[in-house]
C-alpha cells in the first residue's frame, strides 16, 4: 500500500481511494506517538512551501510537519513576497522552486493551479488549497478526526453547513466523505451559496444519499457530525453579494443542546462569527482536536511520499 | 477570399451552390449553428478556401438545418470529433473529383483541449502569461456534458459555443 503514495502528487482528495485514505490514517496513528518527538527521516530533503494566499494553520503545521521529520523549509507567504509581483508567470516560479527543493506545498487563489503546478513540476506537489475548489489535506484531517471521534466514517449522518459554494475545506470534505459510505449528508446553505454543480453531480453518480436544505434548525436533531465553514468573503465577485449572505446562519450551544448527545461540531477554521463562543469549550466542539491533527497527518503524508517509515 | 454566404433558402434553391470538387461537405448542422462550426474549427475565411455556408435549409430529419462547403480543406479526425460539440448529429461527406468518397458521422471525444475556454473567472486557464491549454473531459455524451480538468467546472451543450475561443 505505501508504494501507492511514493513520490505522488497530492491535487484532490478524490484521488484517494477508501484503502489509500486509511491505510494514511493508520500511519497517523503512529505519527502520533512522536508527535513530541524530533525525527530525522527526511534529513537531506528541501521542502519549499509557495503559499499565494494567507494561512495560518495550513503553513505552519506544514512547517512543523517537515521540520519535524528533519527536513528544511523554504518559503514565501505572498505574492509580493516573490518575483511574482515583478511579473513572472506561475510556471516559471514553479520551475525554480522544482530545481531548489524535494517537495512543492502551494496554495493559490485560482482553481486548478497545484494541478497546473504539477504538470510543469518533477517533483511531487501537495495542494494546500486552489481557489474555491480542493483543499485534500484538510480533507485527510478532518475525516480522521472523526474516525478518531466515532471510530468510524460509515453509518453516520452528517451536516455539512455554510459556504458550500466557495468554501474549499467543505467542498473537499464532501468529496472525501463520498469515498466512505456515510448514511446520508446534508448540504446546509443558505441559497445564494448553495454547493456547486460538480459536487452535486459527483455525489448522484456515486449514489451518495444528501439532501440540500437551507436551514440547520430543521436536520440539527438526525446529525451526527455537523461541519460548519465560514462564510469566503474574500472570493465574492460582488462585495454587495456578501452583504446578503453575512451572518445568515450560526452555530449556538442552545441549537447544539436540540441535538444529539454525541453531536461533534468540527470547522477547517479560521472561524469568524458562525460559531458562539460557548460551544468553543462544550463538549460539542471538537474543531481545536482537529487542528493538532493538522501536523500528525502532513507528517504521515510527507513521510509517505518520500518513501520514510513511521514505525 | 471567396465566401459564399446563402441564408434562409429552400431546398431548391441551394442549387445555386455549386457542387464543390474537392474538399469538405458538412451536413445535418442544427439550423443557426453553421457559424459556430466554422469558430470551433478555428475557419475565419482569410486562409483563402472557397466556403459555402447555407443556413435553415429544409431538412427532412432536422426541419430546417444547415450545411458547409469547404473546398480543397480535408477535415482531421480531431477536427471532425469538435464538430460534435456544436453538431452531435451532423455528418461529414469528403468529396474527391466532384464524388463523395468517405462518409463519417461525428463523435463526441472524451477530451477537448484547446478549443473551449473555461467559463469560470478564477480557473487557472484563464489567467494571462501562462503557457497553458484549457482541457476538458466529457462527463455524459447525449446532452453533452463537459467538465474542466483544472477547476471542475461543469459546461452543458447550450454554454458551449460562447465558449469557443481556440486557444491552440
Amino acid at each position: 500500500m505505501k508504494e501507492r503514495f511514493y513520490k505522488r502528487d497530492v491535487i484532490s482528495i478524490l484521488e484517494f481511494n477508501r484503502e489509500d485514505l486509511e491505510y494514511l490514517f493508520d500511519v497517523c496513528d503512529k505519527a502520533l506517538r512522536y508527535i513530541d518527538k524530533k525525527l530525522y527521516l527526511l534529513k537531506d530533503k528541501v521542502i519549499s512551501l509557495a503559499f499565494f494566499e494567507p494561512s495560518t494553520r495550513t503553513r505552519f503545521s506544514f512547517e512543523v510537519a517537515a521540520k519535524k521529520l528533519g527536513a528544511d523549509v523554504i518559503s514565501f507567504t505572498s505574492e509580493e513576497a516573490s518575483s511574482i509581483s515583478k511579473g513572472e508567470n506561475l510556471a516559471d516560479t514553479i520551475r525554480m522552486l522544482d530545481s531548489y527543493s524535494d517537495l512543492i506545498v502551494i496554495r493559490h487563489r485560482l482553481e486548478g493551479v497545484a494541478k497546473y503546478a504539477a504538470e510543469i513540476a518533477e517533483k511531487p506537489v501537495i495542494n494546500a488549497g486552489d481557489g474555491k475548489q480542493h483543499h485534500p489535506t484538510q480533507a485527510m484531517i478532518d475525516l480522521y478526526t472523526v474516525r478518531k471521534l466515532f471510530d468510524t466514517i460509515d453509518g453516520l449522518v452528517y451536516g455539512v453547513l455554510g459556504d458550500l459554494k466557495y468554501g474549499r475545506a467543505a467542498t473537499s470534505f464532501i468529496y472525501g466523505l463520498s469515498q466512505f459510505k456515510p448514511r446520508k449528508i446534508y448540504l446546509i446553505a443558505p441559497e445564494a451559496l448553495k454547493a456547486r454543480e460538480e459536487v452535486l453531480e459527483m455525489l448522484k453518480n456515486k449514489g451518495i444519499i444528501y439532501e440540500e436544505r437551507n436551514n440547520v434548525e430543521d436536520v440539527i436533531d438526525a446529525i451526527d457530525v455537523l461541519y460548519v465553514t465560514r462564510i469566503q468573503r474574500e472570493r465574492f465577485p460582488d462585495p454587495m453579494e456578501y452583504e446578503k449572505v453575512k451572518g445568515s446562519y450560526r452555530v449556538t450551544y442552545e441549537l447544539l443542546k436540540r441535538g444529539k448527545k454525541e453531536l461533534k461540531v468540527l470547522h477547517p477554521l479560521p472561524k469568524v462569527d458562525e460559531i458562539e463562543y460557548s460551544v468553543d469549550i462544550s463538549s460539542y466542539a471538537a474543531y481545536y482536536i482537529q487542528a493538532k491533527y493538522g501536523v500528525p497527518i502532513r507528517m504521515s503524508l510527507l513521510a509517505l511520499i518520500f518513501g520514510a517509515e513511521l514505525e | 477570399m471567396h465566401l459564399f454566404l446563402v441564408l434562409s433558402l429552400s431546398e431548391e434553391s441551394t442549387l445555386v451552390v455549386s457542387k464543390i470538387k474537392n474538399g469538405t461537405v458538412i451536413d445535418h448542422i442544427p439550423a443557426g449553428k453553421a457559424l459556430d462550426i466554422l469558430a470551433v474549427l478555428g475557419i475565419n475565411g482569410k486562409e483563402g478556401y472557397r466556403i459555402a455556408i447555407l443556413m435553415n435549409v429544409e431538412s427532412k430529419k432536422l426541419g430546417k438545418k444547415d450545411i458547409i462547403k469547404i473546398e480543397d480543406r480535408m477535415l482531421s479526425v480531431d477536427e471532425l470529433n469538435i464538430i460534435s460539440l456544436v453538431a452531435p448529429r451532423a455528418t461529414i461527406n469528403i468529396v474527391e473529383d466532384f464524388s463523395v468518397t468517405a462518409k463519417h458521422r461525428v463523435e463526441v471525444p472524451n477530451y477537448i483541449e484547446g478549443v473551449l475556454r473555461c467559463p469560470n473567472p478564477t480557473c487557472v486557464t484563464n489567467k494571462r502569461a501562462e503557457p497553458i491549454r484549457t482541457r476538458f473531459r466529457t462527463i455524459s455524451k447525449d446532452p453533452i456534458k463537459l467538465q474542466c480538468e483544472y477547476c471542475g467546472t461543469v459546461v452543458i451543450w447550450d454554454e458551449i459555443p460562447k465558449l469557443i475561443a481556440r486557444k491552440r
